[in-house]
């Protein structure tokens, strides 16, 4: 089945019977595919009138107690960065998938891009970490969308799938679990009654318990800044221990969080750090650089957000070089020459869009970058993240 | 459980209660609404008619948007959703449809039902979800100090509008209408005991109910306007408004000098979104 087949196979295993969406290309099969799978067990989809109204809707049907999921493209995932932010300060677990296009704008409706990477991380305003997943192909879309409803029950917020059009729309075998084989975390629901129950007091884990609307908590949810009843309370004491939750929930748990993989990195002198469809030619370019003598290992990002630090700072101490090819002018490179701090040269092969690196793209870049690394002459190994090489222009 | 939400900050004896205190939270008092403004008056009928209704109060859920009506939901003792500013109708029907059971309504203002959530408006009462949707409608932006909004009269001033606002407002029942709510009634805050009625019979209907509520907004607007204090502005509406239902919704445009048309404009069974669906509660129909 395609990518975007696969999603929607993924989040009804997972469990979700609420899909709120519009149509648009590439992630449009996604909402089609619910809309035919969701009525007959017993879910609700509903097509709304804009991706405002998409992100709002699966933010209530959540609080309704439903599992719930939206998808879309780049310029639907702009219009749901404001109810994103919702999302994160009421702490509502919820999915959405961005079948990412080349932009800005409306750019190449029909063409893949990872140019919404930062956006993921930062769209909405104000402080706040996200957990942002990277299937790279129709698998790993079925089993990260079930991953990214457990990880929202589990941290109680909005988990995203960056995923892309190459992806979305490419057909290959997916093998779906049996349902026992599964596992699906639930919703955590209050284990004390109403009268002593308060909506935001953090457990044990620093995550608080949800009830569900209508069954008696009374709860009052604000995009206000609020104290552990649920209630705005506007003062920087507040402001400070609901940022610093919110916050340190993801950070404290990123080692449970952060999934990679590494491949061939024991003895690489040169390592390609790629995530999504670019772990593809990636592979590729790792296998005719070995054929070719050169030691290329993969880092594959699986977790974008929270950024990877651990292992991008374990291999930037030893090794020499690494190249982040990503279809876009520089988003999550600037993460990982962030983390190598200087140990190790960071390099970007950036792709404005329309079609995804070729493996000879790649290869050129470590081949030209590992002969600089290794000139003595040249003292500041630096980063290269910005100059132009028309080298590796498409 | 924090211990001042045990405390009894009633003025009143424990026999004096009033019957919808329950209904608040008490320990959210004082709130943030002007001295003269209608919005209470709204909340105060909404309680009414909610014990009066007799409707399991666990089943009932209230959503706003922003903005100072938007803050009714917060002072409810009841599952209550303040949400993003224009979004309060999308995140209901989300509500609602993942607990059909749920007797949601929706409470805000003009400019957040309007002008930010005007499309979302239009299309929930398209769709003829299962919401009762109380708008007050005070001509302006209070919460922002008193901007021009989607409502303010023709002429008017506003922080926005200084020489007089050059734009035609909503007819709110009107598009309400046309859009394809159920339900369509408007009162002022001078009508208190017909709004409680209405809110009542909207809560036993099924499909989009529209309520619009006249508010004085005395600080940010009627000040600007010459209008004059509450009471001004209360008398301005005692004078200017007629009952008339039934009436014939493109012809119940608020000029403010000439007369209010109030009462129930709309009252019409149609299949709701739940039932099309084939998840709505086997609740108590009309």
């Amino acid at each position: 089945m395609n990518g975007d087949t696969a999603c929607a196979e993924g989040a009804i295993a997972a469990g979700c019977r609420f899909f709120a969406g519009y149509p648009i290309t590439p992630a449009t099969e996604i909402a089609e595919r619910m809309a035919e799978r969701l009525p007959k067990i017993g879910g609700v989809f509903i097509q709304m009138e804009d991706e405002i109204a998409s992100m709002a809707a699966i933010l209530g049907a959540a609080w309704g107690g439903a599992k719930t999921m939206t998808s879309t493209s780049g310029p639907g995932f702009s219009l749901m960065m404001e109810n994103l932010g919702l999302g994160i300060v009421t702490e509502t677990p919820c999915v959405v998938v961005d079948v990412q296009r080349a932009g800005p704008s409306t750019g190449l409706p029909t063409a893949a891009g990872q140019g919404d990477m930062m956006q993921a991380r930062w769209g909405s305003h104000g402080p706040y970490e996200i957990i942002a997943l990277c299937p790279s192909s129709p698998q790993e879309l079925f089993d990260l969308t079930v991953r990214a409803f457990n990880l929202s029950e589990r941290f109680r917020l909005p988990v995203l799938v960056m995923t892309d059009e190459v992806v979305g729309h490419m057909s290959e075998k997916v093998v779906i679990p049996k349902v026992e084989d599964l596992v699906i975390t639930p919703r955590r629901a209050p284990t004390k009654p109403p009268e002593e129950f308060l909506l935001y007091q953090p457990g044990a884990d620093g995550i608080p318990e949800m009830p569900t609307a209508g069954t008696g908590y009374r709860v009052h949810v604000t995009g206000l800044t609020h104290d552990r009843r649920g209630y705005p309370v506007l003062t920087p004491e507040i402001q400070r221990e609901m940022v610093e939750r919110l916050v340190n929930k993801i950070r404290d748990n990123a080692d449970e969080i952060v999934e990679v993989e590494e491949r061939d990195t024991r003895d690489a002198e040169a390592v390609i750090v790629a995530y999504g469809i670019t772990v593809r030619p990636a592979l590729e370019a790792l296998a005719l650089a070995r054929r070719a003598g050169i030691r290329v290992g993969l880092l594959k990002l699986i977790t974008a957000w929270p950024f990877p630090e651990k292992a991008v700072r374990a291999l930037a101490a030893r090794v020499p070089l690494l190249v982040v090819p990503e279809i876009n002018y520089g988003q999550m490179s600037l993460e990982v020459e962030r983390c190598a701090a200087g140990q190790a040269k960071t390099v970007l092969i950036p792709y404005a869009g329309g079609r995804i690196h070729t493996p000879e793209m790649i290869l050129s870049v470590i081949r030209e970058q590992l002969a600089a690394v290794r000139d003595p002459s040249v003292k500041e190994k630096g980063t290269d993240l910005f100059s132009r090489r028309p080298d590796t222009r498409p | 459980m924090s211990d001042d939400s045990k405390i009894n900050l009633s003025p009143f004896p424990a026999a004096n209660v009033n019957p919808i205190d329950h209904l608040l939270r008490a320990d959210r008092m004082p709130h943030i609404w002007c001295p003269g403004c209608g919005i209470g008056t709204v909340l105060k009928a909404l309680l009414d008619a909610i014990v009066e209704s007799a409707l399991p109060e666990n089943d009932l859920a209230v959503v706003s948007g922003i903005g100072c009506t938007a803050r009714v939901p917060g002072y409810l003792r009841l599952d209550s959703f303040h949400t993003t500013h224009g979004r309060s109708l999308p995140y209901a029907t989300g509500l609602h449809l993942a607990n059909p059971r749920l007797k949601v309504m929706v409470v805000s203002g003009d400019g957040d039902l309007f002008a930010i959530g005007g499309n979302h408006f239009i299309h929930a009462a398209r769709r003829n979800v299962d919401l009762m949707v109380i708008c007050v409608n005070n001509f302006t932006y209070g919460m922002t100090g008193g901007q021009a909004g989607p409502t303010t009269p023709t002429g008017h001033k506003s922080t926005t509008t200084p020489a007089g606002n050059l734009e035609t407002p909503f007819n709110l029942p009107n598009l309400a209408a046309a859009a394809g709510a159920s339900y369509v009634a408007r009162w002022t805050t001078l009508h208190a005991r017909p709004l409680q009625a209405t809110i009542l019979e909207a809560l036993g209907r099924t499909g989009f109910r529209f309520v619009e509520v006249i508010a004085p907004c005395p600080t940010a607007y009627g000040r600007r306007n010459k209008m004059g204090e509450a009471v001004e502005m209360m008398k301005r509406f005692h004078e200017k408004s007629v009952i008339r239902h039934g009436a014939n919704t493109q012809e119940v445009d608020i000029d403010l000098d000439n007369e209010l048309v109030v009462g129930r404009f709309i009252d019409r069974p149609r299949p709701t979104l739940a039932e099309r669906l084939g998840i709505a509660a086997k609740a108590e129909k009309q």
